[in-house]
This record gives structure tokens, C-alpha cells and sequence, in this order.
């Protein structure tokens, strides 16, 4: 190991992890000031982690770009890892103002809720930081189990504990899995931390039973990954956990979560692995295309609005993995474009879910959208432009997410999974343009009870212009992503 | 005239008129449907006015492209200029917003821009719901409509042509028929399943050429095992779009159903879009697969020219029946268009009458087909059915009517001094010179179109005024004659003296063939030479 273990105050190491430990402290700090306070604070406690956000995400833009490791290299900070995590403290800053308004009208306002979105945002960091299978288990779990309680946060409701459970056991499932693939990992190579991996492997004394065992170990970690990433064969939960767990835990649970995972995913196989890259792209291949397929005919036959956004967030994962099959610096580019503009489209989606509110309550089947166009114009017209990108219909954001990604997927000359990868799509547009009909065509139902609260507009007026409008100027997020991408080669 | 960007003038014309119309408000107020309808029919007249003065300022001598603009877009960083090349350290120019027209994108630019204000005109009665966001969607569609026709950028091209499908799917779905759901997702669906596998030839073209720029790829040479897969690739979406036998059921659904305007708008140049591909890309980005692909086209063309006029025949519909008979002439423009890529069995020249004839058709279709919903429109927006057994007798009661339906009958039938002609000839007369057959089986389709479009008029315009409810039609009115005369106008035109057709597209399409020809004696050459070689080890 590094000699940096041996100092007793590793000053500059903290300074490189100073928007984690932004996050700690204003996590902590934010725990006490709504323990003493109680739950009539959630408000005060909810902006202020709004603004730690902020603050973590000032912080991310002003590190250096240059490739930082740190605490025994078990910490990194490059390109890549700064351009998800602005991503993740965005997704949790906007996941958390969407849900002032759910937490009250469901009276499950307090003051825990916005504390463990910090620490989940605190665990993700940790997680597109991390450089060493310990510090990545780390990351995960502390992402993990805050997520488990939010998912059961609407404690008296029936179906938001169930998520919670089913969400936990799967979860700890996983973590089995993803550990036991680690532990394998360090058995054969004889280190934790990735560069050392790597090392091991293309040292001329990598004999080909270590090579074996390392395979082993790989296909352990990619399942533990891709139950995070709620890649077919482990998704399981995902629709479930979608509809049972509050709306805006929904919402949150499509965003931040899904980048640091999907960034994890990244860093863990190009990182060690990159000599045993024909390995796990197979498996790569094989889980995309089994994501994108189940994604697109899943989503056919469900009602529920929340349920067909799991299967939309299945089948967009393995749109992403399609940049991560390919291998190269462009697939990398092309999976952070795909979740720079996922997240955009997922986070204008929600917010028109989370406004399916009649007098008696909060609605969830498509059918309820009914009409929207002539009850309610600019919330069916922003869905609609939503729906196409999501569909991937130029010229909205979406067609350029899923250009990139098969940009490298066809130099990479894996034409199979493109050809399948587009052919999924064409299914996929079938459910989104349903819900175009359905608020287009057909004739209206009862309007929803609520106006949007200003808060929501501004929010989805910037997911829909963005997406909207990503034609005009895509440079900005292409180059960004470019130089993130290239930290990684 | 250099310093102004006229092409994305025209393009984006239309979205002027949107942002216009979106601050009239949404509400169906009498006074705001009038202030809409107007805002709607100004853009589009403004649109055709410069298209128009881009048409006078057109260059006939040159092939090249013109009044080309090029600038960044896809993280470009600079790379993008009006002279800028493929950089020659072999790196990759990214997507730049490149525009350009040629002689042969020239006239569809005028097509789509001619034909947009009648679709105002035809539906300012018939649509009275919805008001705005109808003529919105028209607005847009004609943008992504006009920028298929300059896009001079596979990607941009591609953002355009499928783009269209947003507008179009909500005009039928939401202003069609009783059927108008199942209708507009076919189409969607369709269109859609094609155009996504042209999407991945199009980044299998980049990684080859290391360029998404049509001028370059335009004279890149792709190896011959690749133009199979890439020409195969872009026939998927171009024979949906065409469409061509056996892709086209969703046309006659998506005919019946969609609003008059919509029918025009589709038969008019949705449907160019995929001949217009074909000539853009198949034929001279793909000439090797495309000679080897030539009988293939042929075939399906003269099934569709057969076989559609047959069923034609069988309608009880009108739409449905100008929907058949639609596929039926695109049968001949992919005829013709494909008469040109392969060589004369006597003396081995490529002829160029086919693919000539093939645009004239592609042009003079869109506005005799157009014209045609246009008049089926008026006794629908009557009568409220387009049932041919309901009508009967409508010479006694609507002589103008009667005229003009009969103009355009003549036309697409395709007689002698109407445009339907023209075009019509030239591709048989190409079909003719590569292959005798071919000819001979589409000529027969000409006969039973005569059979199918005369039934038509017949049973709908002459004989006994009988049936109550016709007593008391209406002649055409003021706004209905202003619609159908200029279109009858141009067809006869056209038919009688078409130059101003020839003199723009002449260059370019003599150009096409020239490059095509020259493009497979360099291949047959290079093949004779490696089977000849001493030392190749394999032939070809």
C-alpha cells in the first residue's frame, strides 16, 4: 500500500474528498438541528440540504479536472467522477424539492426523509469515487441501506412497507453477491484497490487459473452491479419497488441512484479489467440486451403509470449499457451523454406523475391522463415532448442519448445488439406514444384537482426545454462528456 | 446574397408562424380560429414566396450544391466550414449543420412549399376543434418537411425525416376518422421500424468514411460487401416511406383516416421523402448494391403497379382507392429510379430518362394526388362520407366541380398534355431500354389505372342525380375553386410544356448517372484486374 496510510493526518487527502465530507457534516449538522427542532423543522431541514447540494456540487465543478487519488488510493477524483456526481447532487437536490409538496398532502413530513437523501447522495459519491473494492462496498452500502428506509418511509402504508422489505432482502441479496465477487477478486489478485487489479493481471506472472478466478470473481461483481443498475436478470424489484415506495422516493430512485450505479459499473470493469474486456463484454452484451427487451415488452401491458416508468428505467439501463458493451472511450462518452439526458427526461416525467392529484388523492393509471391535452395543455405538451424523447424520436434529447451509445456500439462492431438494441426501441416508442394517445386522443376525464406548485414548473420547465431543446446546442454536454470519458483510458 | 442563410430561412419560416400562433392564445374562440387560420396561411405563403425567389436565383449549369450553409452542431469544435473537407489527419469530422440544394432537392423544396398553403385553405372549415394546435403541428411539420429536402448531414437528415413523424402521428390521431388511432400507430410504428435500421447504416457510413457530410460520402467509395448490408439497410426506410409492395398497408389506413390536409400532405411529399432517399443515397452512395439490388426493385415495382391497381379496382372508398393507386405510381417512380443503375443490355450505357422521369413523376404525383383528396375533401366536407355508392350524378348539380375532378382524373391516369404523363413516359421509356419485361408489365398498369380512375368519376359524377340527400349540394365555393386552380393550373402546365422541370433537375440527374456509370467500370475494372492478378490469392 501507499505510504500516505502511514502519515497520521492526511490533510490533503480530505481536501480531495471535501464535497463528501461537505455532505457528512451537513448531513449530520442537519440530523441534530431536526432532532432538536422536530418535525415541524422539515421544511428548514429539507432547503438546507438542498443547499449542502449545492455547496457539494460547487465544490465537484471548482476540483481540478487531473485524475487525484487519494487515502491510499482507495479515493479518486478525475473527470469522470465529477461529471456524475454534479449529475447525482442534481438529481437529489431537484428529487428532494419535488417532494415538499407529496410529504405533506401524504402527512409524512418529517425531518428524516431529507436526511437520508443526503446520506443515499453521500453513499452514491462514495461510490463514483471509489478506486478500491473496499471503499466501493462502502459507498454501496451506505447508499443501500439508506434507500431501503426510504423506500418504506410511508411507514403505515401497506404497499410502501412491502417495497422497503422486498427492496431490502434483494438488496442484501446483492451485496452478497457483489461481495463474494470481491472477496474473489482479492483472493486471485492479491489487492483491493483497482490499479493493483489491473496490475495483477497483465503481470507476466498472471498464470491462466488466476485469470479464471478473476473471471469468477468479475461475474459476481457484474451481478451485484447490475442489480443496482436493475439490469435484466436482476430487476426484479424494480417494478415493485417503483409503485410501492412514495412517489418522489420514485422519482429519486430513477435519477441519482441509476448514475453513480450505472458509474460504478464503468470504473469497476474498464478500471481492473481492462485486459479481460472480451470476458465481461459478453456478459455486458448479454444483460443489455435482455434489459432492453424486457424493458420494451414489459411495459406493453402495464396500467400503472409508476410501474410502466420501472420498466421504461429497465429498458433505458440497457440502452446505457449498450455504450458500456462497446468498451471503448466513445461507449464511455456515450453512457454519461445517456444519463446526463435520462435524467433530464426521467426528473420532467415525475413531476407530472407526482401532479396526478384529484381531490381524493393521489392517482396512478395512464387512463387518469386521459384528455390531459384539453384539461390541462402545457402538462400534456411537456409529457408529450417527454414521451417522445423518451422514445428516442428526434429531434428531442433522447434520439441523441440513444445515438451515441450505438455510435460505439457499431464501431465496436457488435452489430447484433444494435440491430436488437433499435428494434427494442421501436417496441419501446409503442407504450410512450400510448400515453400521448391517451392524452391526446382520447376524450377527457375528470381534470386533476391542484394546480403545479412553482417550485414544480420551474423544474419541469427546465427538464423540458432541455430536452426540448438539446438539438441546438449539444456541445457543451458532448465535449464535458468527451473529457470525462478520456480520464478513463 | 452570399451572407444570407436562405435555405434555414425557408426551413424555419414556419416556426415563426407557430410562435406567432402560440401567443394567440389556445381557446376556440371564433375570433382567435379566424387570427390563426390567417397567421397559418401568411406563414405558409411567405415560406413559398422565398422558396420561390431561391428557385429564380438556382443555378441550372451546375451540379453542385448551392446556397450552401455550414456550421458546428454535434460538438463540432470549429471543423465545420463551407469549404472545410474530411480532416486529412484521418480523424472524424462530427455532424455539422450543413444545408445545401441541388437540382434534384430544388423542386421538392417548391412541392412542399407550393403545397402547404392548399392544406390551410382545405381545412379552414373542415377543422374546428383544436384549432391551433392543428395548425401548429402543420407549421411544424412543414419545417422538418423542407429540412429533409436541404439536409446535406446524414444525422441532420435523419433528425428531419424522422422528426416528421411527431406532427403527423398527432394530425391523424387527433383530427382523423373513426379509425384514426389504429391508423396513426401503424404509421408511427411503420415508419419508425424502418428508418431506425437506416439510422445504424448511416453510423456504420461514419465509421467507414469518418464523415456524416453527403457531399463527401457522395464520392466516398464503400466496399461492395458493405453497400449490400447499407443499401438494404436504407431500402427498409425508404420502401416503408415510398411505400413500395409488400410495406405499404399502412398507407390506405393512414389515407382514410387523416384529416383531407393530412391526405395531401402525405400522398404530396411525405411519400417523395423515400424516392427522393433513393436518389439521394441508394442510387450513388450504393451503386454496386444497387445494380445487384436493380431486379429486385423491379419486381416489387411492377407487383405494386399491378397489383394495387387491381385492388384499387375493388374499393368501395375513395380515399382508399387514390391510396392504392398512389402506391401504384411511386411503383413507377422506383421503376424509373432504378432504370438508371443498371446498364442497357445492348450497349451497356446507363440511361438517364428513367430517373428523370422518375422526379417529374415524384412531383406531378404530388400535386395530382394532392389535388385528388382535395376534391374527394369537398364532397366529404358535404356529405360527410366517402362511400363512392353514396354519390352519383354530381355533373348536374356541381359542373365546376365536375371539371376539375375530371382534370385531375385525366391526370392520373396519365393522358397525354396533363404532367401525370410525362413522368409516367419517361420511366417506361428507361424501363423500356435495361429491360423489355419490366416495361411491358408496368404498361399494363397504366391501362388498369385508366380502368380504376374512370370507374371512379363515373360513379361518382355521372349518371342520375337519384339519391335525396345530394338534391341540394353545393357547387364549389370561392375558397374551394381558389384551392383547385392553380393545382389545375400546374398540371396542365406541366403537361404541356415541363422544361422549367427539366432545365433544373438536367444537370444533376445527368451528373447522378455520369458518376454511377463511371463508379462501376472503376469496380468492374478493379474486380477483372484481382481475378486476373497473379498475385491474388482469392478473385474479388
Amino acid at each position: 500500500m501507499s505510504q500516505q496510510l502511514n502519515s497520521d493526518f492526511p490533510i490533503p487527502d480530505i481536501v480531495v474528498a471535501l464535497p463528501e465530507v461537505i455532505l457528512a457534516v451537513g448531513g449530520m449538522a442537519l440530523l441534530m438541528l431536526g432532532v432538536f427542532r422536530g418535525d415541524r423543522s422539515t421544511r428548514t431541514v429539507s432547503w438546507l440540504a438542498v443547499l449542502t447540494f449545492l455547496i457539494a456540487a460547487v465544490v465537484v465543478i471548482q476540483q481540478p479536472g487531473d485524475r487525484v487519488v487519494a487515502f491510499g488510493s482507495t479515493f479518486v477524483v478525475d473527470a469522470f467522477s465529477k461529471f456524475v456526481k454534479v449529475l447525482v447532487l442534481l438529481g437529489s437536490s431537484v428529487a428532494l424539492i419535488m417532494s415538499h409538496g407529496f410529504i405533506r398532502s401524504e402527512k409524512i413530513e418529517r425531518f428524516e426523509f431529507p436526511i437520508l437523501i443526503v446520506f443515499a447522495t453521500l453513499g452514491m459519491c462514495m461510490m463514483v469515487s471509489a478506486n478500491d473494492l473496499i471503499s466501493l462496498y462502502m459507498g454501496i452500502e451506505l447508499q443501500s441501506l439508506a434507500l431501503y428506509v426510504l423506500a418504506a418511509f410511508n411507514r403505515d402504508s401497506l404497499r410502501s412497507t412491502e417495497a422497503g422489505l422486498k427492496y431490502f432482502v434483494l438488496g442484501a441479496l446483492s451485496s452478497g453477491l457483489l461481495l463474494y465477487g470481491c472477496s474473489l477478486v482479492y483472493g486471485f489478485s492479491g489487492t483491493t484497490t483497482f490499479e493493483g487489479i489491473a496490475l495483477a493481471l497483465t503481470s507476466d506472472g498472471a498464470s491462466s487459473a488466476q485469470n479464471i478466478g478473476l473471471i469468477f470473481g468479475l461475474v459476481f461483481l457484474t451481478a451485484g452491479l447490475a442489480f443496482k443498475v436493475s439490469a435484466v436478470p436482476f430487476h426484479m424489484w424494480t417494478p415493485d419497488v417503483y409503485e410501492g415506495a412514495p412517489t418522489p422516493i420514485t422519482a429519486f430512485f430513477a435519477g441519482a441512484p441509476k448514475m453513480a450505479a450505472m458509474a460504478l459499473f464503468v470504473r469497476a470493469l474498464v478500471g481492473p479489467f481492462p485486459d479481460l474486456t472480451p470476458e465481461w463484454q459478453q456478459i455486458i452484451v448479454f444483460i443489455s440486451i435482455a434489459s432492453m427487451l424486457l424493458g420494451a415488452f414489459a411495459a406493453i401491458g402495464q396500467t400503472n403509470i409508476k410501474r410502466l416508468m420501472a420498466y421504461s428505467s429497465i429498458g433505458h439501463m440497457g440502452f446505457a449499457l449498450v455504450g458500456l458493451a462497446a468498451g471503448t472511450e466513445d461507449g464511455v462518452r456515450g453512457v454519461l451523454i445517456y444519463l446526463a439526458i435520462y435524467l433530464a427526461m426521467t426528473i420532467g416525467t415525475f413531476v407530472c406523475i407526482l401532479s396526478m392529484r384529484r381531490t381524493e388523492g393521489m392517482v396512478e393509471d395512464i387512463d387518469d391522463l386521459a384528455g390531459l391535452s384539453q384539461t390541462k395543455p402545457l402538462m400534456a405538451l411537456s409529457l408529450l415532448i417527454l414521451m417522445f424523447s423518451l422514445a428516442g424520436i428526434p429531434p428531442m434529447a433522447g434520439f441523441f442519448a440513444k445515438f451515441y451509445v450505438f455510435l460505439a456500439a457499431i464501431q465496436a462492431e457488435l452489430y447484433t445488439l444494435a440491430v436488437l438494441g433499435v428494434l427494442s426501441s421501436v417496441v419501446g416508442a409503442f407504450y410512450y406514444i400510448r400515453i400521448v394517445k391517451v392524452m391526446y386522443f382520447d376524450e377527457p376525464a375528470e381534470a386533476f384537482a391542484y394546480p403545479m406548485s412553482g417550485e414544480m414548473r420551474v423544474i419541469l420547465f427546465g427538464s423540458v426545454a432541455f430536452t426540448a431543446l438539446f438539438f441546438l446546442y449539444p456541445s457543451l454536454l458532448v465535449a464535458t462528456a468527451t473529457s470525462a470519458a478520456s480520464a478513463l483510458f | 446574397m452570399d451572407t444570407v442563410p436562405w435555405l434555414s430561412l425557408i426551413t424555419f419560416l414556419p416556426l415563426v408562424g407557430v410562435l406567432l400562433i402560440a401567443t394567440l392564445g389556445s381557446d376556440d374562440s371564433e375570433i382567435i380560429k379566424r387570427n390563426v387560420r390567417n397567421v397559418a396561411l401568411f406563414t405558409t405563403i411567405a415560406t413559398f414566396i422565398v422558396s420561390l425567389f431561391i428557385w429564380v436565383n438556382f443555378d441550372y449549369t451546375t451540379a453542385e450544391f448551392q446556397f450552401v450553409e455550414k456550421f458546428d452542431w454535434l460538438g463540432a469544435g470549429g471543423q465545420c466550414s463551407v469549404d472545410g473537407a474530411v480532416p486529412s489527419d484521418g480523424s472524424l469530422q462530427l455532424p455539422c449543420y450543413h444545408m445545401g440544394v441541388d437540382g434534384i432537392s430544388m423542386l421538392f423544396v417548391i412541392l412542399t412549399t407550393f403545397l402547404m398553403p392548399f392544406c390551410i385553405l382545405a381545412s379552414w372549415n373542415a377543422i374546428n376543434e383544436r384549432v391551433s394546435q392543428y395548425m401548429m403541428a402543420f407549421l411544424v411539420l412543414e419545417t422538418l418537411m423542407i429540412g429533409v429536402f436541404c439536409a446535406l448531414d446524414l444525422v441532420l437528415f435523419y433528425v428531419f425525416f424522422e422528426g416528421g413523424l411527431i406532427p403527423m402521428f398527432l394530425i391523424i390521431g387527433i383530427w382523423g376518422g373513426a379509425r384514426r388511432i389504429y391508423a396513426t400507430f401503424k404509421f408511427f410504428l411503420y415508419t419508425l421500424l424502418g428508418s431506425v435500421l437506416m439510422l445504424l447504416a448511416m453510423m456504420a457510413m461514419y465509421w467507414n468514411a469518418g464523415t456524416t457530410d453527403i457531399p463527401t460520402l457522395l464520392a466516398h467509395d464503400f466496399p461492395a460487401s458493405m453497400q449490400t448490408w447499407l443499401w438494404l439497410a436504407f431500402f427498409a426506410s425508404f420502401a416503408v416511406k415510398m411505400p413500395m409492395w409488400p410495406v405499404h398497408t399502412w398507407l390506405p389506413d393512414a389515407h382514410v383516416e387523416a384529416p383531407t390536409a393530412g391526405s395531401v400532405i402525405l400522398a404530396g411529399i411525405l411519400l417523395k421523402m423515400g424516392g427522393y432517399g433513393f436518389i439521394r443515397f441508394s442510387l450513388p452512395m450504393f451503386p454496386v448494391a444497387s445494380e445487384v439490388f436493380a431486379p429486385l426493385v423491379f419486381t416489387l415495382s411492377v407487383v405494386a403497379i399491378i397489383y394495387t391497381s387491381l385492388v384499387a379496382l375493388a374499393q368501395e372508398d375513395m380515399k382508399k382507392l387514390i391510396a392504392y393507386s398512389s402506391v401504384a405510381h411511386m411503383g413507377f417512380v422506383t421503376m424509373g429510379i432504378f432504370s438508371a443503375a443498371v446498364p442497357r443490355p445492348d450497349t451497356g450505357a446507363y440511361v438517364v430518362q428513367g430517373l428523370q422521369g422518375g422526379i417529374i413523376q415524384m412531383l406531378s404525383h404530388g400535386f395530382i394526388s394532392g389535388a385528388l383528396f382535395l376534391c374527394v375533401g369537398v364532397i366529404y366536407d358535404r356529405m360527410h362520407t366517402r362511400e363512392i355508392a353514396a354519390y352519383g350524378g354530381l355533373v348536374n348539380r356541381m359542373p365546376i366541380y365536375a371539371f376539375a375532378f375530371m382534370v385531375f382524373t385525366m391526370a392520373n391516369v396519365g393522358l397525354p398534355g396533363t404532367s401525370g404523363f410525362v413522368g409516367e413516359f419517361l420511366t417506361l421509356l428507361g424501363a423500356y431500354q435495361v429491360n423489355t419485361w419490366v416495361a411491358f408489365f408496368a404498361t399494363t398498369g397504366v391501362i388498369l389505372s385508366a380502368a380504376y380512375a374512370l370507374w371512379l368519376y363515373r360513379q361518382v359524377v355521372f349518371g342520375e342525380l337519384q339519391k335525396e340527400s345530394l338534391k341540394q349540394i353545393a357547387d364549389l365555393s370561392p375558397r374551394e375553386i381558389a384551392v383547385l386552380a392553380p393545382l389545375i393550373i400546374a398540371t396542365l402546365f406541366f403537361g404541356i410544356y415541363p422544361k422549367p422541370l427539366f432545365d433544373v433537375t438536367k444537370v444533376s440527374v445527368d451528373n447522378l448517372v455520369e458518376e454511377h456509370q463511371s463508379s462501376m467500370a472503376s469496380y468492374h475494372s478493379a474486380n477483372s484486374v484481382a481475378v486476373v492478378g497473379p498475385d491474388q490469392t482469392e478473385g474479388n
